[in-house]
């Protein structure tokens, strides 16, 4: 099936059995071509899979740490037809993640991402909230990866209003106007679920405000919150008390794979979408751990073209809870994520990776 | 000039002159998102509201994603009932 044709069919309607032969063509021809256009890539894979040459399973596909976009220069086109470069945000001395892409990738994600999305949102864009700093988007010549999600979230709303002010104040006057001028109607919220908890909830914890008519959408990262001990649950049940809102849907997703997001259904799980799927491996053996049991999550998507990135290995534990039976009705994976591996063992699972290809 | 002396066509063209700052003389035609300067991600949000302030229409996301060109703005605006060749 092609990609275009992919894209028309409704999100999470592909029974597994059928998505993975579809997924298993299409990543099998992106490893092809990575390997033709991108020497860097071709390198690695025949240093950590010598004799490789075609997977016969989604797990058989080979699949790149995603240190390695940090380390390496991974692009498979040309450079003047670098459209736009990604970078992931890092802290500081931290080396980032370079993403390299043309307009056909681009283009992909955006279409990708707008088929998940309206699922969640609707075909009709809503007037929506960014929980986000004002000052965001200024410098746009050079983007942070949080800008440019910001920006793929903003395709999805309308009459955008920005919660926070350059000193990351709530903006409660505007908030107020907001909500008055929606009057009752749906609207759309974004944002960091870290900074949807410290600048919007923490801020309006004392008082009552009613967003019972808005669909918040958030993700980035737990790693923040699990310090001041807010699950997910919690993160829900305290928002949905405070301000009535009840239609809550966290996201995972990778700067490595922009428009691949795998976002959380009623049931509370992250659901793949048509173009992607996810993998967990067991840490010792990279084998693909069981149903049910936790391990490392590697994402497979089919968009990347003009970077070797439709196979990526994160540094995320996970688990995947089930496939085509979720209450609902979505068909495929669905899965949870634990948080980050220790990084200790990190270390050592990017060394087994850097030792082999060093040379 | 009061914008109901202008067409639907040159209304189109002057909310991209006024969005995206090309020279009103440009071959419109040749406009293309990602690859004309101004014509980024940021100014592409600012342009839809544009438009749709213009012209009194409300674009759905998928419209959003599609509208790649000049040739394709003038393809949806015409669909959400603006007629192009008054």
């Amino acid at each position: 099936m092609k990609f275009d044709d992919l894209l028309k069919l409704p999100q999470y309607s592909l029974p597994y059995a059928e998505k993975e032969r579809i997924l298993l063509d299409g990543l099998n021809e992106l490893d092809e071509h990575h390997r033709r256009n991108c020497p860097e890539y071709n390198r690695l894979v025949s240093v950590l899979w010598p004799d490789y040459r075609k997977a016969e399973t989604l797990a058989d596909l080979p699949y790149l740490a995603v240190g390695l976009f940090k380390s390496h220069r991974l692009c498979s086109i040309p450079k003047e037809n670098i459209f736009k470069t990604l970078t992931s945000s890092g802290t500081t001395g931290q080396a980032v993640s370079q993403i390299f892409l043309d307009v056909e990738t681009a283009q992909r994600q955006s279409a990708a991402l707008s088929r998940i999305m309206t699922h969640t949102l609707g075909p009709n864009r809503l007037p929506m909230i960014l929980v986000e700093s004002s000052a965001l988007l200024k410098d746009r010549a050079r983007f942070s990866a949080r800008a440019a999600g910001v920006l793929g979230m903003m395709t999805f709303g309308r009459d955008h209003f920005y919660a926070l002010d350059e000193k990351m104040e709530l903006d409660e006057k505007g908030l107020q106007a907001f909500l008055e001028k929606v009057n009752g109607k749906p609207f759309f919220m974004f944002g960091f679920t870290f900074m949807i908890w410290q600048y919007l909830y923490q801020r309006i914890a004392d008082r009552s405000v009613d967003l019972s008519q808005g669909i918040m959408v958030h993700g980035g990262g737990w790693k923040k919150l699990q310090e001041l001990a807010v699950s997910n649950d919690e993160f829900k049940r305290k928002l949905r008390e405070k301000t009535g809102l009840s239609r809550i849907y966290n996201f995972y997703g990778l700067v490595e794979q922009v428009g691949s997001i795998y976002v959380e259904g009623e049931n509370g799980y992250l659901f793949a979408p048509n173009y992607a799927d996810v993998i967990v491996r067991d840490p010792l053996t990279w084998e693909p751990a069981p149903m049910g049991t936790p391990g490392v999550l590697q994402v497979l998507s089919l968009l990347p073209l003009s970077y070797p990135g439709h196979s990526v290995l994160t540094e995320d534990l996970g688990i995947i809870h089930g496939i085509d039976d979720a209450a609902g009705g979505r068909f495929g994976k669905y899965f949870s994520v634990l948080g980050r591996i220790p990084k200790a063992e990190l270390r050592g699972c990017s060394d087994v990776h850097a030792s082999q290809v060093s040379g | 000039m009061p914008a109901n002396t202008m067409s639907n066509l040159d209304t189109l063209k002057s909310t991209f002159v006024d969005v995206i700052g090309v020279d009103p003389a440009i071959d419109f035609n040749s406009l293309v998102y990602g690859s004309t300067p101004g014509w980024d991600s940021v100014a592409h949000m600012a342009l839809v509201a544009a438009i749709e302030g213009s012209f009194d229409i409300m674009l759905p996301t998928d419209d959003v994603i599609d509208m790649s060109s000049f040739a394709k703005a003038k393809e949806i605006v015409a669909k959400h009932g603006v007629a192009l060749d008054a």
